[in-house]
């Protein structure tokens, strides 16, 4: 930020790069602005808590493990349907700091949602799930089709 | 503000990898009347993988973890495999002996609790 000294603006002198000035100011200021607030409002815009999720694949199941970092155990949902897996959840706005002055508040709140796409069919009654260390790792089972199968070919 | 600088002064509330290859836990900070509360994400970190040190008001987070052999092969990551640290320098009227954590589920909380104010001193001149 700068002081910049005040002055009278001219109301009968129209100049026509009054505006260009104007739009400097208003790049001046997006420039000073902290990148990261930028980033943050952009995050939210894009739909707001993005956990990070990676998947996995061995020949009988799928894992699929999502950063979670203080949530409540209760608050994740987890749903599949014609292969598409969902997570889901809500981290809301805790108590304890009804009456504080807070400084920084970088952790996300509110809902998220991820879908992904598995990459083979899977037991859908066979599903497991745990949450250990802010970690959800979702184990789906591969049906026996989807399974490898080593077929012998018998060479006379 | 200037209770709980940031040793860093570019703190990205997004996770950013460091020179030194760590990420920026995403951290919350808060003031009450006799406390301030530092929350810290580090999902994936143990209790024994968390290393909390002070050191002339300077307070250095840090959260091991350790790479776990994947659950088959990798389709698609977004995690980041590397460790966390975030340093602060604290206030001096917070009392480093009193210095309470508690990490659940990847998150870690830390009550930092204000010291006693100094009463005002008399002082007697001395002939």
């Amino acid at each position: 930020m700068t002081l910049t000294r005040w002055t009278k603006p001219e109301v009968t002198g129209w100049s026509p790069f009054w505006h260009l000035s104007t739009l400097r100011d208003e790049i001046d200021r997006l420039f000073e602005t902290p990148l990261a607030e930028f980033t943050r409002g952009t995050q939210q815009f894009l739909g707001g808590w993005l956990p990070a999720v990676d998947l996995y694949e061995d020949k009988d199941s799928v894992v699929v493990k999502a950063e979670l970092p203080g949530m409540k155990k209760e608050d994740i949902e987890i749903s599949l349907h014609d292969g598409v897996l969902t997570l889901a959840g809500e981290r809301k706005q805790e108590q304890k700091f009804k009456d504080a002055e807070l400084y920084r508040t970088e952790r996300f709140l509110g809902r998220f949602q991820r879908t992904l796409s598995l990459p083979s069919p899977v037991e859908s009654d066979k599903v497991s799930a745990t949450y250990k260390d802010g970690i959800l790792t979702v184990t789906l089972p591969k049906t026996e089709e989807a399974k490898p199968k080593q077929i012998e070919v018998r060479v006379n | 503000m200037n209770t709980l600088v940031e040793k860093q002064s570019q703190c990205a509330p997004v996770k950013r990898v460091e020179e030194n290859q760590y990420l920026m836990p995403a951290v919350n900070i808060a003031e009450t009347k006799d406390t301030y509360v530092i929350e810290a994400e580090m999902p994936g970190v143990t209790r024994d993988h968390l290393e909390i040190t002070l050191e002339d008001h300077t307070l250095t987070l840090t959260g091991h973890r350790e790479p776990a052999p994947p659950p088959g092969e990798a389709v698609y990551v977004e995690s980041k495999p590397a460790s966390f640290r975030r340093i602060f320098d604290l206030e001096p009227t917070i009392d480093a002996g009193k210095i309470t954590a508690q990490l659940e589920q990847g998150l870690l909380t830390l009550t930092l609790p204000k010291a006693e104010r100094v009463k005002p001193r008399k002082i007697v001149v001395t002939d």
